[in-house]
């Protein structure tokens, strides 16, 4: 056995990152079931009941008992509206990234070509920048852009082009490429070019031998990549903030507009719904990453 | 049917290396491999074997010169055009799909009926003893297995040519015997032509109808394996293959394919068998095998040599010994004919020999 894994100081450090990391999780999950509106301190779970019952900000039974914010979220149109936006994005620039982001890797491993390097680290330098300076920049591009593009066509009223969904999905595509294609380049690491050859050898041609022998031995990783490329999607803050436009609200603008008056448990509720879609998908990462080409 | 099953005229290949330099892998290669010739292009490492193999499989374009197979000329025709096969030194098994899957896959690619790719790959598998293992994944076999399985991949196609880059490397050494005698009956079986890459001497003797020996991009000499051993062109190929005794003269005299040549350090003139572009005045090399040294133990003929042995070696069916004459070391190899364990028998460090270099065991090569 190794020596480290019976230090106590080695098992205490564990608890504690375990600790600092996952009780606020459970908490935030705790209290999606409260009682309490104002959700201040635990009131206890809620009964089941014909009608809703509510005596000040306490809820005394509710049709949906324990999961009455569950339910609540379920009837709020800007929930689902904001849902529907969030999932939309998330779908077609998780489909649009991998793609490029997938072709990029697969050119970046095989071809020479001049500014090889420097492609390589522009990959790099949207993850480290930080994403406030990465927002702020893509606004100024749409509106510049816009504005231009507004004049030049002659569009005016509601046929003016300005922020929305499509800037959301544009700007969340621009992200999330670096990251698939990172992910897709580790799995391509030491990907022997003699499978190809081979299948060549065989009497396939370049398409075949992409489809055929290429893409299910990277299928693992480009998965992956989309998958990341789509948690990302789902619970960005800071870019969506700057590139939305009315009828555009995503989730997290939604909470953060929330925040601004009262936390109710339905945030509560909403952020464990979302809690358990993100774990599912690290779940599902982990165990692409983990399967052998 | 062309002449040739596989030619190579004039065949060039230079790399740009990755510092920016040009190098040339294969330089001005010629080879006429025929048909159902067992063909092997033996080398140290580096010499330019796996590149043009790349050529002939269509893999890499040559520089200069041309690749033709069956006759035809290649030109710029990509892999998946050209009627030969290869198996890779690292097998390259498809991993994602299963044995039958990775046989299938060249017939599927030719659009062959189902029916048809079933029986064929049955008998391509039963050929190299895998009846039974369909279903397996590469990654479930031996190594042993994974090679057979690419074999059948590529014979499968019946190709005009099959090109195997070192396909036994992977091996140990008692598979690797093995599966040299296996794979060569299977070559006299199904009578296709065998372009073998190697770097192993004995595996290319053991295995080839004939062999190319290449060095630093150039082939140095073509022929059987018994011409390749008993009449190397030059010191390389007397040096690569098996090994040889060199010793340093000059060449005095000429008639037929026989010289003398005058070595300075034992003062006198002995004769050989004259190498190839041997000129009368010019430096040259005796060389013999150390095995055709005759040892006696005291000087019968009138050309022995006398010498005193420095070390003896004994390595079961030979005794190795090494000896000085005159300010030369030369290595012996004796053939332990006599079962004993007396001391007597053997050769001892310090004992004076006399060594007897017949001329039919001597040849005279070219000093570059
Ligand atoms: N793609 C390439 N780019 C640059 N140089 C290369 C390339 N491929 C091969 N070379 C060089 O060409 C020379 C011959 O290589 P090759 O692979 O043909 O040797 P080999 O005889 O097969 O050696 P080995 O027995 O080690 O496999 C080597 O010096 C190698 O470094
Ligand atoms: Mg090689």
């Amino acid at each position: 056995m190794n020596p480290y894994q019976r230090s106590w100081f080695v098992r205490l450090a564990t608890i504690l990152v375990y600790f600092f990391l996952y009780a606020p999780i459970v908490i935030l999950i705790l209290f999606a079931f409260n009682a309490s509106r104002t959700n201040i301190t635990f009131q206890g779970f809620i009964p089941y009941g014909e009608r809703l019952v509510m005596e000040g900000s306490l809820v005394r039974a509710s049709p949906c008992g324990p999961f009455h914010w569950f339910c609540e979220l379920a009837k709020n149109r800007e929930v689902t509206h904001a849902a529907r936006n969030t999932l939309s994005i998330a779908f077609t620039s998780t489909l649009i990234s991998t793609i490029i982001g997938t072709m990029a890797a697969l050119a970046l491993q095989r071809y020479e070509f001049r500014l090889k390097t420097f492609s390589q680290i522009s990959l790099y330098i949207p993850i480290v920048i930080p994403e406030i300076v990465m927002g702020i920049g893509i606004l100024v591009l749409f509106t510049q852009l816009f504005s231009l593009l507004n004049s030049l066509l002659g569009l005016s009223g509601d046929a003016r082009l300005g922020l929305g969904l499509g800037t959301v999905t544009a700007s969340h595509i621009a992200f999330s490429i670096p990251f698939v294609t990172l992910v897709v380049q580790a799995r391509l690491h030491g990907f022997d070019k003699s499978y190809e050859e081979a299948a060549m050898d065989l009497g396939a041609n370049e398409w075949v031998t992409f489809w055929r022998v290429t893409f299910p031995m990277i299928l693992p990783g480009v998965l992956s990549g989309a998958l990341l490329a789509f948690t990302l999607s789902l619970d960005d803050f800071v870019i969506t903030f700057f590139t939305t436009g009315p009828g555009a609200t995503t989730l997290p603008i939604y909470v953060y507009g929330l925040l601004r008056r009262i936390i109710t448990p339905q945030v509560n509720a909403l952020s464990a719904l979302w809690v358990s879609v993100v774990f599912l998908a690290v779940l599902a990462i982990q165990r692409l990453e983990n399967r052998q080409v | 049917m062309s002449e040739f099953a596989v030619e190579l005229r004039n065949v060039v290949k230079r790399f740009i290396t990755p510092e920016g330099h040009e190098m040339v892998a294969v330089d001005h290669v010629n080879l006429q491999i025929r048909h159902g010739e067992f063909f092997s292009l033996l080398g140290p490492s580096g010499c330019g074997k796996t590149t043009s193999l790349r050529m002939i499989a269509g893999f890499e374009l040559p520089s200069e010169g041309e690749v033709l197979i069956d006759g035809q000329p290649q030109g710029k025709k990509p892999p998946y055009m050209r009627p030969v096969n290869t198996v890779f030194q690292n097998y390259a098994l498809f991993q994602h799909m299963t044995v039958f899957e990775n046989v299938a896959f060249g017939l599927e690619m030719e659009k062959v009926p189902k029916e048809e790719i079933r029986r064929r790959v049955g008998e391509a598998l039963e050929m190299v003893k895998l009846s039974g293992m369909e279903r397996r994944r590469p990654r479930q076999l031996s190594g042993g297995q994974q090679q057979r399985v690419a074999l059948a991949r590529a014979l499968v196609k019946r190709p005009k040519v099959l090109l195997l880059d070192e396909p036994l490397g992977a091996l140990d050494l008692k598979l690797r015997k093995e599966m040299q005698l296996e794979l060569k009956a299977l070559q006299k079986e199904v009578g296709i032509t065998f372009i073998f890459v190697t770097h192993d001497q004995e595996e290319a003797l053991t295995m080839s109808d004939r062999i190319a020996v290449m060095n630093q991009g150039k082939v140095l000499q073509i022929g059987s394996p018994m011409e390749i051993y008993e009449r190397p062109n030059n010191r390389f190929v007397a040096d690569f293959i098996g090994e040889t005794n060199f010793v340093e003269g000059e060449v005095r005299s000429m008639e037929g394919e026989w010289a003398q040549i005058y070595i300075p350090a034992w003062g006198r003139e002995l004769s050989g068998r004259a190498g190839p572009g041997l000129q009368v005045g010019q430096k040259a090399w005796l060389s013999i095998r150390p095995e055709k040294i005759r040892l006696l133990d005291e000087p019968r003929v009138n050309e022995s040599i006398q010498g005193r042995i420095l070390d003896v070696s004994y390595v079961g069916a030979d005794t190795r010994l090494f000896l000085e004459v005159s300010g030369v070391r030369l290595k012996v190899w004796e053939q332990n004919r006599l079962s004993s364990l007396e001391a007597t028998h053997f050769y001892r460090a310090g004992d004076a020999v006399y060594l007897a270099l017949f001329r039919e065991n001597v040849l005279i090569l070219r000093r570059e």
